[in-house]
């Protein structure tokens, strides 16, 4: 019996049920989200369950939604069953305050590498991660450049006239 | 039948290999001059070239170097892939800023004298990459000789840069890279 997005839902309704929410079929994928405590029991499960045996994190990032008081960063897992070659998206949110989401290192060694990246752009902190710490940028940058907190150019820059490249007035407000 | 051989010489009877000889006083058989002359002419004939080259900029200087363009009939033939042969570091494509330590540290290796090009909008100044990841030109790391515009070049211009760079060297004082004007210029590097 093939998987389908019906057969997923109705799976962790029965396990968790109102703790997943949010059930959304973007593009047809099916798209869920669980308090930021329960990523865990949730990823396990769906790892776990025979039928739906979601053993491969094909992808894990994060998003971040600055008009979204307490709900600031979403953590993103897609998840890949190889033999059903099927796909869900699970989306856990946290504050920017308190970015702390335990790892899935665990589970997944692949989210090694991925949730430093995460960390990295959106300093987002997996508790229990083995080596948290920067991947792609310098290590002496002292910030999340990925955040929608900052100006795309580097404003460290004094050979460009702003007034030229038509970005003099954009950003009024930062200094 | 066989091609009849001809000479692209015909006609040329005083034909030089050097043009344009350095200002001195010469007679029948025998030149004077300064020794920073022959030195100049010396080392701008048989420039080593450096290639650092991250980016599209590194194509075109692969054009620069082959057939239609080459750069062997300025007497930069021998690209080295060791800094410590070579004389002049040609920086070609995006430098990101944790690749910046590295191109720092290629240039440390290379011996004195010594001449960098930046090839391209990228290497020059960031060019569109006006972003927190890259180094906004490598004139904040190591001196630059010589900037070629363009993105990218076309190989004309990285010859014409390379010819600026053949201005540079022929005319240079040999004592200038003793002086006090040239240390004050690497340690604004923070390079002692």
């Amino acid at each position: 019996m093939a998987l389908t997005n019906e057969i997923v839902k109705q799976k962790l309704t029965e396990k968790f049920g109102d703790s997943v929410t949010n059930f959304e079929e973007p593009f047809g994928m099916l798209t869920f989200e669980a308090p930021k405590e329960m990523n865990l029991k949730v990823l396990q499960f769906l790892y776990d369950d025979e039928t739906l045996g979601f053993r491969f994190l094909t992808d894990l990032t994060a998003v971040h939604y600055p008009d979204n008081p307490g709900r600031e960063l979403a953590v993103v897992y897609h998840l890949h069953n190889l033999r059903e070659n099927f796909r869900v998206r699970f989306k856990i949110f946290t504050s920017i305050e308190n970015p702390d989401v335990f790892t899935a290192t665990k589970l997944f060694a692949a989210a090694n590498w991925m949730e430093r990246e995460t960390y990295d752009f959106y300093g987002v902190n997996f508790i229990g991660h083995p080596n948290l710490k920067r991947i792609l940028n310098v290590d002496e940058m002292d910030y999340h450049p990925m955040r929608k907190e900052y100006p795309l150019e580097d404003r460290q820059r004094t050979d460009k006239d702003d007034e030229m490249f038509g970005r003099g007035e954009i950003f009024p407000n930062q200094a | 039948m066989a091609r009849p051989v001809r000479y692209n010489l015909t006609g040329e009877r005083d034909l030089k290999l050097v043009k344009e000889g350095p200002i001195g006083y010469a007679g029948e058989g025998f030149m004077a001059t300064t020794l920073d002359q022959i030195i100049g002419l010396a080392r701008k004939n048989s420039l080593w070239p450096l290639p650092f080259a991250t980016s599209c900029c590194g194509i075109e200087f692969m054009a620069t170097m082959a057939a239609t363009y080459d750069l062997g009939r300025f007497g930069a033939e021998r690209v080295g892939f060791s800094p410590r042969q070579c004389d002049m570091l040609l920086v070609m494509g995006t430098i990101a800023k944790k690749m910046a330590p590295v191109v720092k540290q290629v240039y440390l290796q290379m011996a004195e004298p010594r001449w960098v090009v930046a090839v391209g909008a990228c290497a020059s100044s960031g060019g569109v990459f006006d972003t927190y990841s890259v180094l906004q030109g490598i004139d904040q790391i190591i001196p630059v000789d010589v900037y070629v515009p363009g993105c990218p070049p076309r190989p004309e211009a990285i010859l014409d840069g390379i010819m600026k760079v053949q201005n540079l060297v022929g005319k240079e004082s040999l004592r200038r890279r003793n002086g006090e004007h040239y240390k004050a210029l690497l340690n604004s590097y923070g390079i002692e």
